[in-house]
């Protein structure tokens, strides 16, 4: 009974926390299922998005026009990692994982501007002194503060986000995206520049994270130099956890939607666990080895399936020869 | 129409893998010519269709069409002016997208893509009178994805959408190769029907010489990364395999028994 009332307790904070890093998982969507390609660059794109905005925010600059910046500043990180993959020959792994580590110094330059040492970890940014859009001190807030209250803003940004994001992917723009992803070779015959494809893709992803990425450090109240370590994979977990339920594999829609879906349900999960008695330091190890056996299960059934038929056609020559 | 002058073309050079599969190549192709193209394995004749599309960069030589040298050319501009259809059926469409969505992306070939609908009410009739065209019924499974659709079936969807915006050249290389012969047929004949239709020039790579002597006006043969054989008109209309062999081994100057292997006669 304790344990209901602990984890009901905890629901506001697992839907907040959720929508934010639906968010996060819809930009990987983008890049992992759309355009066929693992980006590592999300990892440092998280943080810098939640960098760019904290240090905007405290220099004056009004918080939706920092979060929007903050998003602008992930493309910038996208278009990185699509310049190194599509100009210099990188292969994509490997950009992503570039851009990743040059944007951890770049993150620690960000929240360390102004300051004597010119470098800095973490920047904090109270929501008493701005006016953040959302706070996760609010989470439980139905009243003076309820527009700050992260579920009850992040319900329609995540419906604008989801309906603008489907939209462009139904675009001839957008289309030539998913035929890139879906098929190199036969985009290229449709006269479809899959390079410059390649670049938007990893930008609108980029930008994506970067958005997820300031609308985090407003909920937690912070930025770090850390906070995006291990973010692909709690992405990865949002979006194959939403595959999973919406059985949507190809439909845009019914993808973006699973992320959201996926993310909360990821939080909840995490929750649980973490009632269970496992520790914050762990659920690294927990999640990552999640995300593996979900990636594996298909590769598995696909044996299993190869499997029985093999069997099936021995045991059809031996009937045979018998006969 | 097509110019290819003195095209080579060497893969891994300078290693020990090194492989010259084009050599010095030079082939003309009239408006309206539709060429088969025979040759035994490794004789270049994917690899000149490839050249033509650019899919790589040639070592030496030009390609030019209708006057235009597009020898520098990306691949993916060169598709303004070329359809292709290819041996694999998995090639040529996007497996997770639908009939109708892989049909507007074919019938934007060599336009801007801009952030208008992907695909407009209009065309929906258009393609649906094209699919039915093919006899295969796919105009009732439009909105279904194309991976879920046959090899023939597949193959027959790319030739519509080599042919919906009309290229200037259509590269179909070996395009009923991975067939079952029924379907094989059916695939030729609906080539054979596009190409007139639309009056395509067109360069048909495959590997059996039946359908070589049977199909278009004029007739390659290719070895070692060249032309050796080049009929049309009456004399290609009269051609038999055992002519067409006999004819080979003469200008290769090769045992006719592996020809014969290798071409598969």
């Amino acid at each position: 009974m304790e344990f209901l009332q602990s984890m009901i307790n905890s629901l506001p904070g697992v839907l907040g926390q959720g929508l934010i890093w639906g968010l996060m998982a819809m930009g990987v969507y983008i890049t992992f299922r759309i355009l066929d390609v693992a980006d590592l660059t999300v990892d440092g794109t998280l943080g810098f998005g939640g960098a760019v905005c904290v240090l905007l925010t405290l220099n004056g600059v009004n918080v939706w026009l920092a979060t929007l910046i903050a998003m602008l500043a992930g493309m910038l990180a996208g278009l990185v990692t699509g310049l190194f993959h599509t100009k210099c020959g990188i292969p994509a792994i490997l950009a992503g994982i570039l851009t990743q580590l040059a944007l951890y110094s770049i993150n620690l330059r960000v929240m360390g501007w102004g300051t004597t040492a010119g470098t800095q970890a973490t920047l904090a940014i109270s929501v008493d002194k701005y006016d953040l859009i959302l706070s996760s001190r609010f989470v439980r807030d139905l009243g003076g503060n309820i527009w700050q209250n992260p579920i009850i803003v992040m319900l329609p940004i995540t419906a604008v986000v989801v309906a603008i994001l489907w939209w462009y992917f139904k675009t001839e723009h957008g289309s030539a995206l998913r035929a890139t992803g879906a098929n190199l070779q036969m985009a290229r015959a449709q006269g479809i520049n899959t390079a410059s494809a390649t670049v938007v893709g990893l930008m609108i992803s980029n930008g994506m994270v970067g958005l997820a990425g300031a609308l985090l450090a407003q909920y937690q109240g912070s930025s770090s130099v850390d906070m995006g370590r291990g973010a692909i994979v709690i992405g990865l977990a949002a979006v194959i956890i939403g595959e999973v339920l919406l059985r949507g594999r190809g439909k845009v829609l019914t993808g973006l939607i699973g992320c959201t879906i996926g993310s909360i349900i990821y939080y909840f999960v995490i929750q649980i666990v973490l009632r269970l008695g496992l520790g914050t330091n762990d659920l690294k190890l927990f999640t990552a080895l999640i995300v593996a056996l979900f990636l594996a299960i298909p590769y598995w059934k696909g044996k299993a399936a190869a499997a029985r038929k093999r069997s099936a056609v021995s045991k059809e020559e031996k009937n045979n020869a018998r006969a | 129409m097509l110019e290819l002058k003195n095209v080579s073309k060497t893969f891994n050079p300078g290693t020990i893998n090194a492989k010259t599969a084009l050599c010095g190549l030079d082939l003309t192709l009239n408006d309206g010519d539709f060429v088969t193209v025979i040759g035994g394995n490794g004789a270049g004749k994917s690899t000149m269709l490839n050249a033509i599309a650019g899919a790589f960069d040639i070592d030496g030589g030009s390609i030019s069409i209708d006057g235009v040298d597009i020898t520098r050319q990306s691949e993916h501009k060169r598709a303004a002016m070329i359809g292709r259809v290819f041996q694999d059926p998995m090639m040529g469409t996007a497996p997770t997208m639908t009939i109708e969505e892989n049909l507007a992306l074919a019938a934007r070939r060599g336009r801007r893509r801009t952030l208008a609908w992907g695909i407009r009410k209009s065309e929906r009739e258009l393609y649906r009178a094209r699919l039915a065209e093919l006899g295969l019924g796919l105009e009732e499974r439009m909105t279904s994805r194309a991976g879920l659709l046959s090899g023939g079936q597949r193959q027959a969807l790319t030739l519509l959408m080599a042919s919906l915006v009309k290229p200037k050249l259509l590269l179909l290389d070996e395009h009923t190769a991975a067939l079952d012969p029924a379907t094989a047929a059916r695939v030729l004949e609906l080539s054979d029907e596009i190409v007139s239709e639309n009056h395509l020039t067109t360069l048909m790579v495959t590997h059996n010489m039946r359908d070589a002597i049977e199909h278009g006006n004029r007739l390659i043969m290719m070895n070692e990364g060249r032309i050796v054989l080049d009929i049309s008109g009456e004399e290609k209309r009269r051609l038999t395999v055992d002519t067409l062999l006999a004819k080979f081994s003469r200008a290769a100057g090769e045992d006719l028994l592996t020809d014969r292997v290798l071409i598969g006669a």
